[in-house]
């Protein structure tokens, strides 16, 4: 019954948030600043999640060197994705990359 | 992304958007497929029965709250602090809500209801992405259509895979999968590192993040990105004050 509830409530914030602006949106036109300022929400979120999972993967510790593969694997998707322009090619280098780096540290 | 946008807008239908909103979300796809599967492992561990784990995936549809939320059930946390952690872990898509709902604002309630349901990070940033180019003939909605039910069925499909074959995997979560999303948000950011305002906003943000991370319940998150925006709209107003001085 519990799992009712809970899956029940994560459904109903989920939706609420995702909606909300949505429904403002309907009633009154947003700003022109507004509208300017949120052309940066994409790199800003993506940012704020792309950091934490790879500079400190193991909680609080900042890792900088070469025996967190977190870290190498994304600069060296950062580069790929840099020079090539291609998202695909970037998710499967930097994949790669993570994988084999992870390997070699565990062998 | 760029060479699959390069289809003639002239020539543009519901269909053809649609098709075009789905093949540029297909990268996005194959960082998704290990987050689906390992969620759907996760789950069964953390307490979830199968239908629950599978119900969430249908009707909350949110990778990062559904992992979390995984995570506290296995911890014995109850559910009402589950549905707050979710909330604040979802403020992000007040953002997303918000840059999407000027575009949306012209369509009936039965087309904006199931696109907010279907706003995840990886639509967002596509949908974003065409609402930069021209829209005259505005069929992108059927363009967001196309990239939300991708990643809707995918997700679906990952969870089962993740419910079922995942059992066979021992500890499937510990073998770094989880660095598919930021690798797949790596290569969403780069394409915006085109001018001084965007580096100001990824930099600021980036760092933001990592000093702000303590914050419980992941505010940490809504603290960096929102700096970030402010530093992006700043080096802009300067550089636009600068260029009127010159």
């Amino acid at each position: 019954m519990n799992e009712v509830y809970l899956i029940a409530g994560m459904a109903l914030v989920t939706f609420i948030i995702r909606y909300s602006m949505i429904a403002v949106a309907g009633r009154a036109e947003f700003p022109e600043w507004l509208n300017n300022a949120l052309r940066y929400v994409p790199p800003a979120v993506l940012t704020a999640i792309i950091t934490p999972a790879v500079l400190m993967p193991d909680g609080p510790d900042i890792k900088l060197n070469g025996t967190n593969p977190y870290l190498v694997g994304a600069l060296i998707a950062f580069g790929v994705g840099w020079v090539s322009k291609n998202l695909l090619l970037t998710i499967v280098v930097g994949m790669g990359a993570f994988l084999s780096w992870q390997w070699f540290l565990s062998s | 992304m760029t060479q699959a946008t390069v289809y003639r807008e002239a020539t543009a239908s519901p269909l053809s958007e649609f098709l075009a909103g789905a093949r540029n979300t297909l990268p996005l796809i194959v960082g998704a497929i290990p987050f689906g599967i390992i969620f759907g492992a996760l789950a069964i561990n953390s307490g979830l029965s199968f239908g629950g784990a599978m119900a969430m995936s249908l009707f909350v549809f949110a990778g990062s709250a559904q992992f979390i939320a995984a995570g506290l059930l296995a911890a014995g946390t109850g559910w009402p602090v589950i549905i707050l952690t979710t909330f604040v872990v979802n403020l992000r898509h007040v953002l997303y809500s918000a840059t999407v709902a000027p575009h949306l604002r012209p369509l009936p309630q039965h087309w904006q209801i199931p696109l907010a349901f279907w706003l995840t990070d990886e639509t967002f940033v596509v949908v974003a992405e065409r609402y930069t180019r021209s829209s005259a003939l505005s069929y992108t909605h059927w363009y967001y259509l196309g990239s939300a039910i991708f990643m809707y069925f995918n997700w679906q499909f990952c969870t089962f895979l993740g419910l079922t074959i995942g059992q066979l995997l021992p500890n499937a979560a510990g073998w770094g999968l989880d660095f598919a999303m930021p690798v797949t948000f790596i290569g969403m950011v780069i394409p915006y590192l085109k001018n001084r305002p965007m580096i100001a906003t990824v930099v600021v943000s980036g760092l933001v993040a990592v000093v702000a991370y303590p914050m419980p319940n992941k505010m940490g998150l809504m603290v960096a990105a929102l700096a970030g925006i402010v530093s992006g709209v700043l080096v802009e107003a300067v550089l636009k004050r600068q260029g009127a001085h010159e």
